[in-house]
């Protein structure tokens, strides 16, 4: 058994408004092992991004517990990439945010974005990258702080189809070769299927898990890869029919 | 610079595409002064030259020339320049930094906006020129008074743009911050305020205009000296000559101010981009 980097035990949360409060999760519970790739696939409005929200801690649950061993990093569906900063700005923000801006974990940032063929954007403005790139660089700027979980609210959903699944290799590449653990939330079963070791599949809300299914590809972690085996199909039919029940 | 180097080799089409543009610059460029001319030729051939309409009352070009001239040799014209410029400046200067201020008191807590709502609404609807007598009692007849009008005139609309810019702050970039650990501080000074700058330089634009209104408004309750003076002192003396050249004067120098605005913008989006 891997070391478990993330637990959520029995949560449960509720939404306050003024006209009413929602529960968003019910006794919800779920355990992320270290360098474990998770997607989540939920109905929509099932409360995806609420968890990741508790995950990161920027929500704190009206019953159970959220452990984190580790820092986390989260990666939206834009890129939300600062128009008026350059490449390498972006890159450093959140060191800059965490008081982090030291020579050498700029150094090792740069080096990232290097590795990752953003050496000669380092200078130029997100306008001036494709959609793609952009995504990429907002990926590098999720991993500029070292973060131990990498949390993915439907990175790819705001790119074209072929963007998509470009990028989805290239983000599932680069979450491989840097050992991270990733926790993707997504609506896109296909996605969820060619990027994860294990896919969870939430109820409507109040969201629980209904289903955990460990993917069975064996050494093959290349998205593209996977949409060609033959297993692919099957996973999508089983999982398109547990979302829609 | 790297377009320098190589010189770009465009069409034949892309070059007529450019000439037409020019063209049409030159074209309207054209217009805009033939404008000018006809409106200045027509004024004054219909009231000194033809005599159909009698200068006493529409002025004309010519007595406008001659009056700011002697205005200017008796050395009074750049004092009341001087002195309504000075007015109007100082007011937007106040104005802008007072509204930029109390805009990110109002942005940081939610609770301030909510219980000062009701008396911004107010403010903001209130005629200014109202306050006038209070002002006279307050501030007295000199310039401090005319500063004064020309700050409340402005303060409220810089507030109410800016906070407005503030609060459309991106979501998302607030959230991608926030899970970053990013503290209140740190939300404003990396997101919120870089974020608002195209907003800031149009709330100037506006507060410029806004300055104007308050100087010359100021000027007509009370004041002893300035364009707005010469404005009212030549219409209670039904000298319209006087109160030509001083609008005349007024127009360019508003516009001067908002050129200044221009040249600003182009050198802070410059400065953003480098």
């Amino acid at each position: 058994m891997k070391k478990e980097i993330l637990r959520f035990s029995h949560v449960s949360l509720i939404y306050h408004t003024r006209h009413g409060e929602t529960l968003a999760a019910e006794n919800l519970s779920l355990s992320v092992g270290e360098g474990e790739f998770v997607a989540i696939i939920g109905p929509s409005g099932c409360g995806k991004t609420t968890l990741l929200s508790l995950a990161a801690g920027l929500l704190k649950p009206s019953a159970g517990e959220v452990e984190t061993l580790g820092t986390c990093g989260y990666m939206l569906q834009k890129d939300e990439l600062f128009p008026w900063r350059t490449i390498e700005k972006n890159i450093f923000l959140p060191l800059e945010i965490k008081k982090q801006n030291t020579p050498e974990n700029r150094e090792r940032a740069r080096a990232l974005a290097q590795k990752y063929g953003l050496g000669d954007f380092l200078q130029s403005y997100p306008a001036e990258l494709s959609g793609g790139m952009r995504q990429r660089a907002a990926l590098i700027r999720t991993l500029a702080t070292d973060p131990d979980i990498l949390l993915l609210d439907e990175p790819f959903s705001a790119l074209d189809y072929q963007t998509r699944l470009n990028v989805c290799d290239d983000v599932a590449a680069i979450i491989r070769s840097e050992g991270k653990t990733a926790l993707l939330i997504t609506h896109d079963i296909s996605e969820a299927v060619s990027l994860a070791d294990r896919v969870l599949v939430l109820t409507k809300r109040p969201a629980r898990v209904a289903y955990t299914h460990e993917m069975d590809f064996g050494d093959a972690v290349k998205p593209l890869k996977r949409r060609e085996m033959p297993q692919f199909s099957g996973w999508f039919e089983t999982l398109w029919k547990e979302l829609n029940q | 610079m790297k377009h320098t180097e190589e010189k770009p080799l465009y069409t034949q089409e892309h070059l007529l595409y450019l000439k037409k543009r020019r063209n049409h610059q030159i074209v309207v460029w054209s217009l805009r002064l033939a404008l000018l001319a006809f409106i200045l030729a027509a004024w004054e051939l219909v009231t000194t030259v033809f005599g159909w309409i009698d200068p006493f009352f529409m002025s004309s070009p010519s007595r406008i020339a001659k009056t700011i001239a002697s205005l200017y040799e008796d050395g009074t014209l750049f004092y009341h320049i001087g002195v309504t410029l000075l007015e109007t400046v100082v007011g937007f200067v106040i104005a802008v930094a007072v509204g930029c201020i109390v805009a990110l008191a109002l942005w940081w807590s939610e609770t301030l906006r909510k219980v000062l709502e009701p008396y911004i609404v107010v403010l903001n609807a209130l005629p200014k020129i109202a306050l006038g007598p209070v002002i006279i009692i307050w501030f007295g007849t000199g310039s401090e008074a005319i500063i004064f009008m020309t700050v409340l005139v402005g303060v409220i609309v810089a507030t109410l743009h800016m906070l407005s810019a503030f609060i459309a702050t991106d979501k998302n970039k607030i959230l991608l911050l926030r899970s970053m650990g990013a503290s209140k501080w740190q939300i404003l000074y990396k997101l919120v305020i870089p974020s608002s700058l195209a907003s800031f330089i149009a709330m100037l634009k506006v507060a410029v205009g806004m300055s104007w209104i308050g100087s010359i408004m100021g000027e007509y309750i009370v004041s002893k000296a300035g364009l707005g003076y010469l404005i009212v002192y030549g219409g209670q003396v039904f000298k319209l000559d006087l109160v030509m050249s001083a609008t005349l004067i007024l127009c360019l120098l508003a516009a001067g101010m908002y050129f200044l605005v221009v040249l600003l913008e182009k050198i802070l989006v410059k400065n953003a981009e480098n």
